[in-house]
């Protein structure tokens, strides 16, 4: 359990994806514009990146490395991400129209995310077991819509804001980034995996 | 004859920005001397360096947008900026240093953003926390309090402005001879080698509460806090949620097992935290604005100084509680508006 703690702690605020790793920064950027949007991309993203690091967990434990094929992971999970996307798509689309809307071009984008892969690569480094690579995925979605919302507040505070003619709109939005990466670096030390 | 007409409101607002700073200033004077007094006069030059770029980092910027800088510079938000800063490096530090924390926490943490009134994170801590994680072996020089019972060797004022200036000490002093590592610092290097709480702060230097002259420098600052207070420059909720934030979770894991966790008297006396609490938590512009975000502002900076202190690798965590509190705000406004007169709890939606 306190492993499992642990591991949350260190991928949501210690290693966060994308402020200490600096994964995932497209839709940082992208999707930061509005709080809906942002909330939405969170909520898609979490979902696909806990299946495909557990998925590609599984599919690295039982498959590649039984038949000696570890050189085809990075393809492998590629796949696997596409698939659990476009699974996602299909059922949203099926399940709830409305949420299909609200969500509809975020959902293809995932794929495109890096923190995505970069997630499923780690985790296979890092999990030791299924559960974990579980929590892995899980705590690594959770810090991407951690910063994402609050990173949408702040752009809309920015937007109000009379920002210099040079820098307003992604050029303050990626120095508030980087003053964001510099408060994270205080929880340097607390958590090691 | 010309009637003088006025648009309401009719009563006079009591005060402005300027008013509002000069009050803060002068809350500082106790602290500042107090500083002076137990860790020689370092403090004083930091500050005179420190207040030489925040002003200049000013008017450039002011000069660079097309403004008149003297307007800008005449509400002396920036000179409080540089006494926050120059309160957060150590006493002995290199005036490049001190510079460029003025000039990162001026120029790319308040202006960029579009100057006083817009800046999403606090000046001080953005300017100190960028010189903490690019230069930490400069910010190492803490020196101990000058008190008689311990042997510790001062440098007088001109080898302190020496130092300043040029980094480099007398002859025949070397750094080891006259810098001590913090309370904060000791006691975590002795935690982290399995000494318990109650034998390392058997030392001496450990004071009653928070390290010699450590303790007495927080009293100080807590006094101008108090008299901020009073004048109504400052509203309890902060302080009073970072106080919290901190001493709770100290208190119950220091009840629990009282060797491996400090106690919540050591924490509150120590580093920066009643600085934290005061005079940078509160800054208006970067805090949250309704009660109840006062309120959970403060406890989540005491909460992460708390975490940050106990158990991340930096010593002390107020300036990053902080400047992760700022990210948070534009959240904690959002989710606690309060209620429209008139409307009811449920209504808050359409409201």
């Amino acid at each position: 359990m306190a492993d499992l703690i642990l591991i949350l702690i260190s991928t949501v605020l210690v290693n966060n994806f994308v402020l200490v790793r600096f994964l995932g920064l497209c839709p940082f950027m992208g999707v930061s514009r509005n709080l809906e949007a942002a909330f939405g991309m969170s909520l898609a993203t979490a979902f696909v990146l806990t299946l495909s690091s557990s998925v590609s967990y599984l599919i690295h434990q039982y498959l590649l490395l039984p038949l000696d094929l570890a050189y085809l992971r990075t393809i492998s999970f590629i796949l696997v991400i596409a698939a659990c996307v476009q699974l996602t798509e299909i059922m949203v689309r099926r399940q709830s129209p409305l949420l299909h809307q609200v969500l509809g071009i975020y959902i293809p984008l995932i794929a495109t995310n890096c923190a995505v892969l970069g997630v499923a690569l780690l985790n296979i480094q890092q999990a030791e077991n299924f559960v974990e690579s579980l929590f892995y995925g899980l705590g690594a979605s959770m810090g991407f819509a951690l910063v994402l919302v609050l990173f949408a507040g702040i752009r809309g505070r920015l937007d109000a804001a009379d920002v210099p003619l040079p820098f307003r709109g992604t050029a303050i939005a990626f120095v508030a980034a980087g003053i964001m990466s510099l408060a994270f670096l205080g929880f340097s030390g607390m958590a090691r995996l | 004859m010309e009637f003088q007409r006025l648009d309401a409101p009719y009563v006079a607002p009591r005060d402005s920005v300027p008013v509002l700073m000069r009050k803060v200033l002068y809350a500082l004077v106790p602290a500042v001397m107090a500083h002076v007094w137990f860790f020689g006069p370092g403090l004083v030059l930091n500050i005179l360096v420190a207040a030489l770029f925040c002003a200049g980092g000013e008017a450039l910027m002011m000069q660079l947008r097309g403004r008149k800088a003297l307007p800008a510079l005449s509400d002396y938000s920036a000179l409080i900026t540089a006494v926050l800063i120059a309160f957060a490096l150590p006493p002995l530090t290199p005036w490049w240093v001190t510079a460029t924390a003025s000039l990162f926490g001026i120029v790319v943490a308040k202006h960029l953003f579009g100057g006083i009134g817009f800046n999403v994170f606090n000046p001080a801590m953005a300017g100190y926390v960028a010189v903490l994680v690019a230069f930490p072996v400069h910010l190492n020089f803490w020196i101990p309090p000058s008190m008689g019972d311990l042997d510790y060797q001062a440098l007088n004022i001109f080898q302190s402005m020496t130092f300043t200036l040029t980094g480099t000490l007398p002859d025949g002093m070397t750094f080891d001879a006259i810098s001590r590592a913090t309370p904060l610092d000791t006691v975590k290097s002795g935690l982290n080698t399995m000494h318990t709480f109650q034998e390392i702060h058997a030392n001496p230097m450990m004071g009653d509460f928070g390290g010699v002259g450590w303790e007495w420098v927080s009293n100080f600052v807590a006094i101008g806090g108090f008299w901020l207070l009073s004048q109504k420059v400052i509203r309890w909720h902060i302080p009073v949620g970072v106080l919290a934030g901190m001493l709770i979770p100290a208190g119950i894991m220091s009840f629990l097992q009282a060797g491996v966790h400090p106690s919540p008297g050591f924490y509150l006396f120590s580093g920066g935290v009643m600085l934290g609490a005061f005079f940078v938590a509160t800054d208006p512009v970067t805090a949250a604005t309704s009660t109840k975000g006062r309120l959970v502002y403060g406890l989540g900076i005491g909460l992460f100084i708390y975490c940050i202190r106990r158990w991340g690798s930096y010593a002390d965590g107020v300036a990053f509680s902080i400047l992760l509190m700022n990210m948070a705000v534009p959240a904690i406004d959002y989710l606690t508006k309060p209620r429209i007169v008139g409307h009811l709890k449920h209504e808050r939606e359409t409201a």
